[in-house]
């Protein structure tokens, strides 16, 4: 019959038989008459794999991929190496579900312990999930772990990324918890804002490093002020700049998320990307979500199982602290390719590269008259650069020339490099910024 | 060993000691930690919270299953088991040694049952 | 089998970066990482076989027959996974200017039409990134309108026993309480107990139809009446929503809202647990809720699920399969759904008693309960027996509502000789059950391990590897 059902006519006359019935509408007696569709759905007729092929390609032939990106804000365009794609392409990794029988599903279990533990190394931490949707919708679950019934409102620093914030906002609003934002200084939270914020009813602070504006915050005195005032302390982190950076643990965090796309993932429009959530061994019994554990089996053979279950929602119901079911599995094995590959040198090295092409690129966009970069301390691979021009005509230049440039923001740019982008492309794009400037 | 004679008993399976200065001590009968099964942790409240009669103060833990503890006693938690929450398996081992929690300032009480009550009441569950 | 971490060797690696053609830019020490990063170094062969063997200790539905009752695990077609692998697609910023991304736009726009049409509702969003995250995102939906009427009292969601257990959490997150309702002797709806709940603080009803136990509600018109009268909205779980696709459709049914699975009923691989996508379809009330974006739109929404657009390659997947399937082929994938679960059940309804009723739709539980009593083999030792014939136990001790429940959902994508292989195994061990019931208790026999010890698991975790 086509379309994925292996059964011909004659076949499924053979089972309607077997069951005793004549036609399959019978099957279908306990709908309604009134609401049984009369006619077929108002959508075109099915194609064959080579018509859906060809309209496909036609449809993405419409968006415009840009060959260097200079735009980044929580999507960053990485090298991914080649085998990255061929082993998350694998079809018993594609196409297993959520590994609930560990007796078949030991290729699964193990590939997320082993995430696990990579994220554990990355952040510093004690524990780690087996990941969730994005690194926004991990904040807001960040958020939900802290509450407690006297310490429901959570501070949330203003030079966090918008989308982050938002979420949090929306899932504070589900339960009818307060959200405050702790205001900014030159770029980065203000440390007295916060002091001044914490209060009884406080019960987290997050903060996101390197920030919104790329700036690299003061995570170890952030962290200490928030746990003077009794509040549990969040960190947002890009898993890139953590090869370099203090680790959320060294900086006091308790629990450590982020947005795990950098981690081998391709810009995809905004996803599938990767939520990651790691936290103290005091916090680790309120992680949502699936975590794997290491165990024995009946004949004491190294066994992996999904564990912890009893906090989750298929058991808790309505007293679970969170709904999460289905995680981002492939993802979280996409980051644990790329770290393999990558290894502890070559992501240092991403993270080196980054960091010092975007100061490159500043440098250079620096020299251009009427040109000034707002970042004043020290920062990662994203900057915020004021322009005498209007934003979209530089934009548009560069465009011309294959280039995405970065976001317009309210007081300028912001900028993102990678180690993707040679010198070569850098000095190509300054030079065209400092002809539209001119 | 504890008499379990001395004890009193609810209908949700918690035991009651009433203790000489006051205090009650409560823990989950044999029969329950038979029916949960293997325990694999213990939610706990902490000292100084107020627990209500008939009310849950904190849960227990299966590998599928997880079931409330009812405060057989209105007061406040004067002291918690904390040895359970890294040893959740002594209420299975032990669960007339293995309290949960004790409380003071006791106020209302559940209806208890003596220990002959309780026997009958689980003949018939 | 050993962890990458033990496979690593201090030295090898993989070249994949070039020098740095910038002067090198270092963070003061104060900032700097002072823990070692101790990721493995391999070189790229060790991580090709590391990963190989791991993916031969795993089990897909691409591999073979996987009966997982609620799950909807249908064959997961390669021309959707090359679809949405095309470089017009991944090499897409999010925040891309609109009009450098008019075909991401023309993806959501036609998945928009499709899913739309085909439950019957006016809009859609596709941020959510799974099926509890779309319950959540429809939920503040509700709650979203109720406050813009001003009635914020209604605060009440009410939910069947026999729900998934992501329903009455997601209520719960979205600050509603949850009134549980008791199925009847016949696994729907209880009328009357549904008529005694709802009351003024009547804020919604949650219901998936076909339940969970495999039958489809007659009685739907007067449930979804009965909220409605009384102010509530109604939310319609599309996890069986291959039950019912191109033949009846939720909005017809008097929903107001829905969440599909796109990776259950539009055959979307599950990647062992995800990405998948929840994109949430309403109708025309409730449009003006939906979440927005606020990276993309400079403006604080009042609702964001997520970053930017979604599982967006998700969506791609499925539109790619909806192309394909077209109407017809839509309403014919449930028809052979529910033809498929009706001719299993109908092999085994002699030996192992169905929960409830004669027919089904695309599933089906049976109650092992007997079985247990007679030879003391239950549903988990069927279900693990059953790995041992390279078959994907069913979903067990689900719904709560069914003791020793094992859950069956063939889908369309299998053919009449698995399902008759299938019936034969599950027959031959109910036989075996009554012979050699200690040989099942400790099955599989011939899988990667024996049975795990949970127990030991959850009481002293190792979550992470930690070198000694």
């Amino acid at each position: 019959m086509g379309h994925y059902i292996p059964a011909t006519k004659e076949e499924q006359q053979e089972l309607l038989a077997a069951i005793g019935v004549k036609d399959i509408s019978e099957l279908f007696t306990a709908v309604p008459e009134e609401v049984l569709l009369k006619e077929p759905l108002n959508l075109p007729a099915g194609k064959s794999e080579l018509e859906v092929r060809r309209m496909m390609e036609e449809i993405s032939s419409q968006n415009k991929v840009f060959g260097t990106v200079l735009r980044g804000a929580s999507a960053y365009q990485h090298y991914i190496p080649s085998i990255v794609k061929y082993i998350t392409a694998k079809e018993e990794f594609v196409t297993a579900y959520t590994p609930y029988q560990a007796e078949l599903s030991q290729g699964i279990l193990q590939s997320i312990f082993e995430y696990q533990t990579m994220i554990c190394e990355l952040t510093g931490m004690d524990a780690s999930n087996a990941s969730i949707y994005d690194g926004a919708s991990a904040a807001a679950e960040a958020v939900a772990m802290c509450r407690e019934r006297k310490r429901t409102v959570a501070l949330v620093s203003a030079t966090t990324h918008p989308d982050v914030l938002a979420t949090i906002q929306t899932y504070c609003y589900g339960v009818g918890a307060e959200v405050r934002i702790v205001p900014e200084k030159d770029g980065v939270t203000d440390a007295e804002a916060l002091r001044a914020a914490l209060a009884e009813d406080v019960c987290c602070f997050y903060v996101q490093q390197p920030n919104f504006y790329g700036n690299i915050e003061d995570c170890t005195a952030l962290g200490e002020i928030a746990h003077s005032g009794g509040a549990k302390y969040i960190m947002g982190c890009n898993p890139i700049a953590l090869a370099v950076l203090k680790t959320p643990a060294a900086c006091g965090a308790d629990i450590a998320v982020g947005e795990g796309q950098p981690l081998g993932m391709p810009l995809a429009y905004g996803g599938p990307y990767l939520g990651f959530m790691a936290a103290t061994n005091a916090m680790t019994r309120k992680l949502p979500g699936r975590i794997v554990g290491e165990t024995k089996d009946a004949d004491g053979n190294r066994a992996f199982v999904l564990t912890l279950q009893a906090r989750e929602q298929h058991i808790r119901r309505e007293k679970a602290s969170s709904n999460v079911c289905s995680n981002q599995a492939l993802c979280a094995l996409t980051a644990a390719v790329y770290l393999s590959t990558m290894g502890p040198e070559g992501v240092k090295q991403a993270a080196v590269q980054s960091m010092s092409k975007a100061h490159y690129f500043a440098e250079q966009l620096a020299a251009i008259p009427g040109v000034t970069v707002k970042n004043q301390g020290n920062w990662f691979h994203e900057f915020v650069t004021t322009l005498p021009v209007d934003t979209e005509k530089v934009l548009a230049a560069l465009a011309e020339n294959d280039i995405l440039g970065g976001l317009p923001v309210q007081d300028g740019i912001l900028w993102c490099v990678t180690e993707l982008v040679s010198k070569e492309k850098l000095d190509q794009a300054a030079a065209i910024i400092r002809e539209v400037c001119a | 060993m504890t008499n379990l004679e001395q004890l009193k008993y609810t209908k949700s399976h918690e035991w009651v000691l009433e203790n000489a200065d006051g205090t009650v001590t409560v823990g989950l009968t044999d029969y329950a930690q038979k029916e949960l099964g293997d325990l694999v942790f213990v939610n706990l409240p902490i000292e100084g919270d107020e627990v209500t009669a008939g009310e849950s103060f904190g849960d227990v833990e299966s590998v599928k299953a997880v079931s409330d503890v009812f405060s057989p006693v209105s007061g406040t938690v004067a002291e918690v088991n904390e040895e359970l929450l890294d040893a959740p398996q002594l209420i299975n081992e032990q669960p007339y040694e293995a309290w949960l929690i004790k409380v003071e300032n006791v106020g209302d009480k559940e209806e208890l049952l003596t220990a002959a009550e309780y026997e009958a009441f689980i003949q018939g569950e | 089998m050993q962890l990458i971490f033990e496979k690593s060797k201090a030295g090898r690696g993989c070249t994949l970066l070039p020098a740095c053609d910038v002067p090198e830019v270092q963070l003061p020490e104060e900032l700097k990482r002072e823990q070692a990063l101790n990721l493995p170094e391999l070189a790229e062969t060790d991580i090709s076989r590391h990963y190989t063997a791991l993916a031969k200790r795993a089990y897909g539905v691409n591999d073979g027959f996987y009966p997982l009752g609620s799950c909807t695990m249908k064959y997961n077609p390669r021309i959707d996974e090359e679809i949405a692998a095309l470089t017009g697609f991944t090499g897409v910023h999010p925040l891309q200017p609109a009009e450098t991304t008019e075909g991401c736009q023309k993806v959501l726009a036609l998945a928009e039409q499709y899913l739309c049409e085909a439950t019957g509702m006016d809009a859609i969003t596709f941020q959510p990134a799974a099926g509890a995250h779309g319950e959540f995102t429809g939920l503040l939906l509700i709650k979203a309108y109720h406050e813009a009427r001003g009635e914020q009292h209604r605060n009440k969601i009410i939910i069947p026993d026999a729900a998934h257990g992501t329903n009455p959490a997601s209520a719960v997150m979205a600050g509603f309480s949850v009134v549980t309702i008791p199925s009847g002797a016949d696994g729907c709806v209880d009328l009357e107990a549904l008529k005694a709940s709802v009351d003024e603080n009547t804020a919604g009803l949650m219901l998936t139809n076909p339940n969970t136990v495999g039958i489809f509600d007659s009685n739907i018109l007067e449930i979804t009446d009965i909220i409605h009268q009384a102010g509530g909205l109604n939310y319609y779980d599309g996890a069986n929503f291959n039950a019912i696709m191109g033949v009846v459709r939720p909005g017809d049914m008097g929903f107001d809202v829905v969440h599909l699975n796109l990776h259950k009923t539009f055959a979307t691989p599950h990647g062992g647990g995800g990405p998948g996508s929840g994109p949430v379809a309403c109708k025309e009330i409730l449009k003006p809720y939906l979440p927005g974006c606020a990276s993309l739109t400079g403006e604080q929404p009042k609702l964001q699920m997520k970053a930017f657009h979604g599982n967006f390659l998700v969506v791609v997947k499925a539109l790619t399969y909806m192309l394909t399937l077209g109407a017809e082929g839509i309403r014919n994938a449930c028809e052979t759904a529910v033809l498929n679960a009706n001719y299993m059940m109908e092999g085994l309804k002699d030996l192992y008693p169905v929960a409830y009723g004669e027919r089904c739709m695309h599933e089906f539980v049976l109650c092992l309960e007997n079985l247990k009593k007679e030879t003391g083999v239950s549903a988990l030792d069927v279900a693990k027996s059953l790995i041992d014939h390279e078959i994907h136990p069913p979903t067990m001790y689900f719904p709560l509502i069914v003791h020793e429940a094992l859950m069956f959902e063939p889908t369309e994508t299998e053919a009449k000789e698995t399902l008759d292989e299938a019936i034969a195994v599950m027959r031959e061990l109910h036989k075996m059950a009554y012979e050699d019931a200690e040989q099942m208790h400790h099955a599989p026999h011939h899988a990667q391990i024996k049975r795990p010890d949970e127990v030991l698991a959850a009481r002293q975790p190792i979550l992470r590897y930690q070198a000694d």
